[in-house]
């Protein structure tokens, strides 16, 4: 499977996602072609790309939710299907400011469920509760932990996942277009709260369809479409020729919105 | 009643005959108690040992059924209890047909436990084929039971057809203490699984993708899920019938949404209030002389109404119903 002898160990300086020739398609087609992706523990990648390039599919892959058709994919230096050190990577999911699921659940018990790994099938502890409770005073929503999810603004819930994968103590952040749903005000607030966990040590692994914000805030750029366009600094990006070519024209870069 | 015949497998094991006899003899406490109860206070419905018998499960019923029913309503699979119990009475014409056929004496509800996992499992292993919970195949599954437990059926006509309507409008006075000690097996079985497995539940039912990221076997949670609806179907079918028994899983859950901010919050809401529609029902049923699910299901209908009500004037008065401002 992978082409290097010797099996990497999951020890601490080990990539936190490393993936080779990772090619996959959901029909013959393949979505994610060729792909090499390797991120160090404390960096802060952005990926970005046009609709239906297959960002999404990309971290599905990474996270160990689909068998790649060729390549490997590995996380924390195992591979991704059989990764079992779950609560070490947090994922923030692309679809959860929608708001047509009325579940009744509070933000706290959202936040627990952080927690729910390290208990098993064992009982929740007084520890676990303190530590979902100190995650939501790091993305500074405390004074919302008894409301109803769904009575949240979409920038509070995505605080609230952030939070569940803090309490979850995960070392990997991997967000899937958190910003969908948001309004302007609370997208900057969040790209802060992301900084401010990348400044104490977090990686982050984010997919955005602003590329604005990614070329502001991330640390490395990643341009897809099926394949990698530009792997780099953001501000090489910025003045490469890759988003053209990943886009197709540069009409759609005015619109895939790239402000001065 | 068949059910003499489950007792008698149940008996012949020595291993399960003591602990059978412990559960008969706290069914047996249960109604002493009912009986003392009602008469001091005078009240007539609690003269009946049938009675004792019935509350007892209903009880047990509107435990396990908001249980399970909170779990898959919230994840938009209310239909599962409704195609599971239409299979369940395939299970049941299935138990009558092979007594009337070889003579024996197995209890249509046995066969209808054991037809509904088997049903549950395949509605399972069809949405993981397909990658999604599909209405159109979950409707096929529940017309597909109805209708070959109808055909089962209409090929005994005669002495068969008789007993149907207990079945599909359920029955108060056939609640047997063996069918009283079976209901306390399954809800000792429901409860206890569900308290062991209750984190990861959650998890699944409330996101799914998230929950695989995490660790949590999702096919397996839901393969569990959908057998304990299948348990709980069966169970519940006695007093509430094939047709109603799926409303004893969403009505009170979809009334505990209304005034729940919390899941755990949710779950205790929909226990109480399904206690109260079972209670007030079987009450009402014994009263007016009207059948027993209906009735259930119709207080069930107005406790979900008066709790929208009570939904809205709570969420207007706190100001929950629009999101929070930003500070």
């Amino acid at each position: 499977m992978s082409r290097e002898s010797a099996p990497t160990d999951a020890g601490d300086d080990a990539p936190l996602v490393e993936a080779r020739d990772l090619t996959f398609g959901y029909a013959a087609a393949p979505v994610v072609e060729d792909v090499d992706l390797r991120v160090e523990r404390g960096e802060y990648v952005g990926i970005v790309g046009p609709n239906g390039s297959g960002k999404s599919t990309l971290l599905r892959l990474l996270l160990g939710l689909h068998e790649p058709d060729s390549g490997s994919a590995e996380l924390l230096g195992r591979p991704a299907r059989a990764f079992a050190e779950r609560e070490r990577v947090g994922y923030v999911a692309q679809d959860v400011t929608e708001d047509e699921k009325r579940m009744p659940i509070t933000v706290s018990e959202v936040v627990l469920m952080g927690r729910f790994p390290h208990a098993g099938f064992g009982r929740v502890t007084a520890a676990d509760r303190d530590r979902a409770r100190e995650a939501l005073r790091t993305v500074g929503i405390e004074h919302l932990a008894d409301r109803k999810i769904t009575a949240l603004s979409g920038g509070q819930r995505q605080r609230t996942y952030i939070a569940r994968a803090l309490a979850g103590e995960a070392e990997l952040l991997v967000l899937d277009e958190p910003t969908v749903g948001v309004d302007a005000e609370s997208v900057e607030a969040f790209f802060e709260l992301l900084d401010g966990l990348v400044a104490d040590g977090m990686t982050v692994l984010l997919v955005e369809h602003d590329i604005g914000a990614v070329i502001e805030h991330a640390s490395r750029v990643v341009c897809l479409n099926r394949e990698a366009y530009f792997d780099g600094d953001p501000v090489e990006f910025a003045d490469s020729d890759a988003l053209d070519r990943a886009y197709g024209t540069n009409v759609r870069r005015e619109e895939g919105g790239i402000v001065t | 009643m068949t059910t003499a015949a489950l007792s008698a497998v149940l008996l012949s094991v020595p291993l399960l005959s003591a602990p059978y006899d412990l559960l008969t003899r706290l069914v047996g406490l249960w109604s002493d108690g009912l009986g003392w109860i009602g008469e001091r206070l005078g009240i007539a419905m609690l003269e009946y040992v049938f009675m004792h018998h019935a509350l007892l499960v209903g009880a047990l019923i509107a435990v396990m059924a908001p249980l399970i029913g909170t779990f898959l309503v919230h994840r938009q699979l209310a239909l599962i209890g409704d195609a599971l119990a239409h299979t369940a009475f395939a299970g049941v014409a299935v138990g009558l047909f092979v007594n009337s056929l070889l003579g024996t004496g197995i209890s249509p509800y046995v066969t209808a436990i054991v037809v509904a996992v088997i049903a549950a499992l395949a509605i399972e292993l069809i949405s993981e084929t397909t990658d999604a919970y599909n209405d159109v195949s979950m409707a096929i599954v529940l017309s597909t039971g109805f209708a070959l437990g109808a055909v089962l059926i209409s090929l005994n006509t005669g002495g068969l057809a008789v007993g149907i309507n207990q079945y599909l409008f359920g029955n108060l006075s056939t609640v047997s203490r063996e069918n009283a000690v079976l209901l306390v097996v399954l809800f000792a079985v429901v409860a206890l699984v569900v308290t062991v497995t209750y984190k990861q539940l959650l998890y699944v039912t409330f996101d799914e993708t998230a929950a695989r990221v995490a660790g949590v076997n999702v096919p397996w949670y839901n393969r569990l899920m959908t057998t304990l609806t299948a348990l709980v179907v069966v169970g519940a079918m006695q007093i509430m019938g094939v047709i109603l028994v799926a409303a004893m899983l969403v009505v009170p859950v979809a009334a505990a949404a209304q005034l729940a901010r919390g899941f755990r919050e949710a779950l205790l809401a929909s226990v109480v209030l399904a206690q109260i529609a079972v209670l007030v029902g079987i009450t009402l049923s014994f009263r007016y002389n009207t059948t027993a699910g209906g009735t259930i299901v119709l207080v069930a209908v107005g406790v979900y109404v008066a709790a929208v009500l009570a939904g809205k004037v709570q969420s207007r008065r706190a100001g929950d119903g629009a999101p929070v401002a930003e500070e």
